[in-house]
C-alpha cells in the first residue's frame, strides 16, 4: 500500500490554477522524484500535501487517512516532514534552536537528545556549529540544517523541495548521498528537483510535471532514457 | 550648572529608572505583537489602562474586606498583580481572536485602524463602567506603600544630594524588573519562547515544525497584555488616581520606546523604555537650568523626543534593531 496517495488534486492561488489534477503515489521505502521546469507546480504539489496550500478538489491519503486541507501543524504530526524550497532556516535562531524547533512536538528530553545524535551522525558539521545563528551558515550548511531539522521529527515520509538549489556540485553530491542513505535507513523520500538527471539517478520512480499536470511518469532509469524528458524538462 | 546637575543626579536616576521600567514593560507588549504580526497594536495602551482599573477595583474591594490592613500589603499587591495580569491577558487574547485574526491577511492598514477602534471602545467601556459604579470616571485607589525612603547618596560623595522616594517607587522598579527578566528568560530559554521567535521569523515554516501558529500568536497576546495590565496596576499603586485616558499618552511613549530600541526586539524595548524614562526625568529636573529659565520642566517631552528623533535619524532601525536590508 502506498504511504502517500495524491489523487487528482487541483490547487489555486486566488484565481490562478497552479495544479490541474495531479495524481502521484509514493510507496513505503521508495525515493520518488518530481521534476519539471520553473513554475511547473512542483512546490505547489508539496505544499498541497503538507497543507501549506489549500487544495480545491481531489484527495490526499497519508498512511491511508485523508489529510487534505488539514492544518499544517497537524499533518506534520502524522509522520511527514516538508523541507521547503530555499531551506527556510530560522535565521536568528541558533543551529541548536532550529533543531529543537524540528522536535517541537516532542516533550521527552532524552528522545530529543537521541534524535539530535542521529542528525549529527548524518551532518557532523552541525554539532560543531550548535551556537551559531542559522542565518550565518553557508548555503550547503543551511541545507543540511534544514534536512536535520526535519529529521528531528523522525518522519516516515521526507519531502524535499530542491535541496540542491544554488549549491556547488560537490555539496550537491554530498546531499544526494545523504538522501540515499536516509532512504536506506527506511525513510520514504519525495524529492522535488530541477536537477533532473541526478534526481532520477537516485530515484526509484519519477514524475515529470509541466504546467500543473503530470506529463510523464515511470522508473527513474526509464525516464532518464526517455527523450521526452529532455523536452519536458528543457521546454 | 554642572554641579547642580550632578547634585540632582541620584534622584533623577531613581525616578527615571522607575518611570522607564514602566515604559519598558508596556513597550514589550508593543514589540512582541509587532514582532509576530507586524501590527502596531494601538489598543495596548488601553490594556494597560484597563489593568490599572481592574487592579484599583480589586484594591478597593480587598480594602472593603479589611484585607489591606490585616494582610501584608506586598501579598495583596502580588495577588492583585496576578489576577489582573490574567484578566488583561485574556482580554488581549480575546481582542486578537475577534478583531485581528479575521484580518490576518488584509492590508496592514486595516488591522491598524481596527486597533485604534478597539482602543476607543476600551476607553469608553471603562469610562462607562467607572461612571456607572462610582459616579465619576476618575478613580482613586487606596494609598499603598506610602512610607518615604531616603538613600543617602551624600555620604557617598558630597557632590550628590540624597534621593528620596515613596516605597511604591521601589515596588514598581523591582516588579517591573522581575517582569522583564522573566520575559527575557521565557523568550530566549523556553520552548514556547523559541517557537514565538520562529513564528515571528517565518509563520509557514514554523507551522511545518508542527507549531500551532494561531496558538503561538494567542500566547504572545496573552503575555504582552498580561504585562501591560500588570504595569497598569503598578501605575495605579504609584500614582493613586487613574482615569480612562491614562493609556493614551503612556501607550504612545511606550510605543516610541519600542521604536527607539528597535521595534520587534525584546531587549530593545527594555532599553528604549528605560532610556526614555531617564531622559524624561533628566529633562524634568534640569531643563530650566539648561535653558536659563526659557523652558520649564513641562517641556520635558519636547526634550526627550528631540533626542529620540536624533537617535532615529542616525539609526532608523532603533538602537538594537537590525537594519532592514539585513532582514532575510
Ligand atoms: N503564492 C502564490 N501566489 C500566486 N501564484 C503562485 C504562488 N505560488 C506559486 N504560484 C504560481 O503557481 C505556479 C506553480 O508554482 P510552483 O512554485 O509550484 O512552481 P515550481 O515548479 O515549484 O517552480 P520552481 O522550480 O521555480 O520552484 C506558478 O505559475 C507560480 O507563479
Ligand atoms: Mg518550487
Amino acid at each position: 500500500m502506498p504511504i502517500l496517495e495524491v489523487n487528482n488534486i487541483e490547487t489555486y492561488y486566488g484565481g490562478i490554477q497552479a495544479l490541474k489534477g495531479i495524481s502521484v503515489y509514493v510507496n513505503k521505502g521508495e525515493i520518488v522524484t518530481l521534476i519539471g521546469s520553473n513554475g511547473a507546480g512542483k512546490s505547489t504539489t508539496l505544499k498541497s500535501i503538507s497543507g501549506l496550500a489549500k487544495v480545491k478538489t481531489g484527495s490526499i491519503l497519508f498512511k491511508g487517512k485523508e489529510t487534505m486541507n488539514k492544518p499544517v501543524h497537524e499533518t506534520c504530526l502524522l509522520g511527514m516532514a516538508h523541507v521547503p524550497e530555499g531551506r527556510k532556516i530560522f535565521s536568528t535562531l541558533t543551529v541548536k534552536e532550529n533543531l529543537l524547533m524540528g522536535a517541537f512536538s516532542v516533550n521527552n528530553k532524552q528522545l530529543i537528545e537521541e534524535r539530535m545524535e542521529i542528525v549529527f551522525g548524518h551532518f557532523p558539521i552541525l554539532k560543531k556549529r550548535l551556537e551559531q545563528k542559522g542565518g550565518t551558515m553557508s548555503g550547503g550548511e543551511q541545507q543540511m540544517l534544514a534536512i536535520g531539522r526535519a529529521l528531528m521529527m523522525e518522519p516516515e515520509l521526507l519531502m524535499l523541495d530542491e535541496p540542491s538549489m544554488g549549491l556547488a556540485p560537490i555539496i550537491v553530491e554530498q546531499i544526494f548521498d545523504i538522501i540515499k542513505k536516509l532512504n536506506q535507513n527506511g525513510i520514504t523520500i519525495l524529492l522535488v528537483e530541477q536537477n533532473a538527471y541526478q534526481a532520477l539517478n537516485i530515484a526509484h520512480r519519477g514524475y515529470v510535471i509541466r504546467n500543473g499536470e503530470i506529463v510523464l511518469s515511470g522508473k527513474g532509469s526509464e525516464l532518464i532514457e526517455n527523450i521526452e524528458i529532455r523536452d519536458a524538462y528543457l521546454a | 550648572m554642572l554641579l547642580e546637575m550632578l547634585q540632582s543626579l541620584p534622584q533623577v536616576l531613581i525616578d527615571g529608572l522607575a518611570l522607564g521600567a514602566v515604559y519598558a514593560v508596556v513597550a514589550l507588549g508593543y514589540t512582541m505583537v509587532y514582532g509576530i504580526l507586524q501590527l502596531i497594536n494601538f489598543a495596548h495602551g488601553e490594556i494597560f489602562m484597563t489593568g490599572a482599573f481592574i487592579g484599583t477595583t480589586f484594591f478597593i474591594l480587598l480594602m472593603g474586606m479589611g484585607w489591606v490592613s490585616s494582610v501584608p500589603q506586598i501579598f495583596v499587591l502580588i495577588l492583585v498583580l496576578i489576577v489582573t495580569a490574567c484578566l488583561t491577558g485574556l482580554l488581549g487574547m480575546g481582542i486578537e481572536r475577534v478583531a485581528y485574526r479575521p484580518l490576518r491577511n488584509a492590508p496592514r492598514l486595516i488591522p491598524l485602524i481596527t486597533a485604534i477602534g478597539i482602543s476607543f471602545i476600551l476607553q469608553d467601556v471603562i469610562r462607562f463602567i467607572a461612571e456607572l459604579s462610582s459616579g465619576n470616571y476618575i478613580v482613586t485607589g487606596p494609598s499603598l506603600f506610602t512610607d518615604q525612603m531616603t538613600i543617602s547618596f551624600s555620604s557617598l560623595s558630597s557632590i550628590f544630594n540624597d534621593a528620596s522616594f515613596k516605597t511604591s517607587f521601589l515596588i514598581v522598579l523591582v516588579t517591573a524588573f522581575i517582569l522583564m527578566i522573566s520575559l527575557d528568560y521565557f523568550i530566549n530559554r523556553t520552548k514556547w519562547g523559541t517557537a514565538m521567535r520562529a513564528v515571528a521569523l517565518d509563520r509557514e515554516t514554523a507551522s511545518l515544525m508542527s507549531i500551532n501558529v494561531n496558538k503561538t500568536i494567542s500566547i504572545t497576546f496573552f503575555i504582552g497584555s498580561a504585562l501591560g495590565g500588570a504595569t497598569g496596576v503598578l501605575f495605579a499603586v504609584q500614582y493613586g488616581t487613574i482615569d480612562p485616558f491614562i493609556g493614551f499618552i503612556l501607550g504612545m511613549k511606550a510605543f516610541i520606546a519600542a521604536v527607539l530600541g528597535g521595534i520587534g526586539n525584546i531587549r530593545g524595548a527594555m532599553l528604549g523604555g528605560i532610556l526614555l524614562g531617564l531622559l524624561e526625568m533628566f529633562a524634568s529636573a534640569n531643563l530650566t537650568l539648561l535653558t536659563g529659565g526659557i523652558f520649564g520642566a513641562e517641556y520635558k517631552d519636547v526634550f526627550a523626543f528631540s533626542i529620540l528623533i536624533l537617535v532615529l535619524i542616525f539609526k532608523p532601525e532603533g538602537l538594537l534593531g537590525k537594519p532592514t536590508a539585513e532582514k532575510v
